[in-house]
């Protein structure tokens, strides 16, 4: 496992963030594996067509066009396959009403969206590194909650 | 119809092995958690056949001898913080795991972290966090009572742990957790195969 990389999906419409974040990804120690989607739409054709392989963790804006990340969210948690997927939310908007939501939908990790870089990458890179332990120390991934 | 049920990993993890290990007749010992001695030669093919059928239950074996200490520091600490109001978590956990393993709490500690990603104090203290959403999901001890089995000094620091791990307060992880079951149960899934 050590030498696997984590294959990372990021669903976000907006062009900046997506760079930020897979810049970001580049300078943690783990090794990731990074592809963008640009919207809710997109992602869920992607993640339906079985030609494609599985994120070991899915990143999720909440604010998309055409399909929010809620909707995204509920949608994965209702097939089967798509169930072991880890996914994390991020978002500008973060009261606890709404981290809470985004948990009982079935969330595992919750990033309100920093306003600077470092902060970003530190964020990231603590969710790879515990999503790692969950996939490689026999974790119960049901109790995997994490709000940043 | 549905219902909850609770799983011990462990318990599972065994039993799977010792059926396969019984199903390709072989004479074996089981040791500790996760050492499995073949009294008997053992070829490649059977040990592909073996490795073979493990894997869809996600069970791997490990060959390389850093990876195998590192799989024994992860089973001690776990050991360790499975042992309750007697474990050395607080007092002596260098001393505990070096006497165990038979390494110095230096190299053992070096090697987990160039490995891991993390330090063995924080394999720990995740572990002990895993631990106490456990015993917050499936039994009625309040978080009092958790913090005093886990050798937590207080309720306070049991809770900043927590929080510092997770990100949320003990209360607030079990509300989530039970209301995500009444969510499960209210609406079915739909029947997709993949």
């Amino acid at each position: 496992m050590q030498n696997d990389s984590i294959y990372v999906l990021l669903a976000d419409d907006d062009e900046d963030d997506r760079l930020f974040f897979k810049v970001a990804f580049e300078s943690i120690k783990i090794k990731t594996l990074v592809k963008t989607v640009n919207d809710g739409v997109e992602l869920m054709n992607y993640l339906v067509d079985n030609q494609n392989k599985l994120p070991h963790i899915l990143f999720l804006d909440l604010n998309m066009p055409f399909k929010s990340g809620m909707e995204c969210l509920q949608e994965i948690k209702k097939i089967d396959y798509l169930k072991d997927v880890a996914i994390a939310i991020y978002s500008t908007s973060a009261s606890e009403q709404e981290i809470e939501d985004a948990f009982v939908n079935g969330a595992n990790v919750y990033i309100k969206k920093p306003h600077d870089f470092t902060t970003l990458k530190k964020f990231l890179e603590e969710v790879i590194t515990i999503n790692w332990h969950y996939l490689t120390s026999g974790l119960n991934r049901d109790c995997f909650l994490l709000s940043l | 119809m549905k219902f909850i049920i609770q799983i011990d990993i462990n318990i599972v993890g065994k039993k799977l092995l010792q059926e396969h290990l019984d199903q390709m007749q072989l004479n074996y010992i089981l040791r500790g958690t996760g050492e499995v001695e073949i009294n008997e030669p053992f070829s490649d093919d059977k040990l592909n056949e073996l490795t073979l059928g493990l894997k869809k239950y996600g069970i791997v074996i490990i060959e390389d001898e850093k990876s195998i200490l590192i799989q024994k520091i992860k089973d001690a600490i776990i050991e360790m913080v499975y042992m309750d109001e007697n474990s050395p978590i607080t007092s002596g956990m260098p001393t505990f795991l070096s006497d165990k393993l038979k390494y110095s709490y230096g190299y053992l500690s070096n090697l987990f972290s160039s490995f891991t990603y993390t330090s063995i104090e924080n394999f720990t203290q995740l572990q002990k966090i895993e631990r106490s959403k456990y015993l917050i999901i499936n039994t009625a001890l309040n978080i009092s009572e958790i913090a005093w089995k886990l050798n937590y000094s207080s309720i306070a620091h049991f809770s900043n742990q927590f929080k510092k791990v997770t990100g949320l307060t003990p209360s607030t992880f079990q509300r989530i957790i039970k209301k995500r079951r009444q969510v499960q149960i209210k609406e079915p899934d739909i029947e997709t195969n993949s």
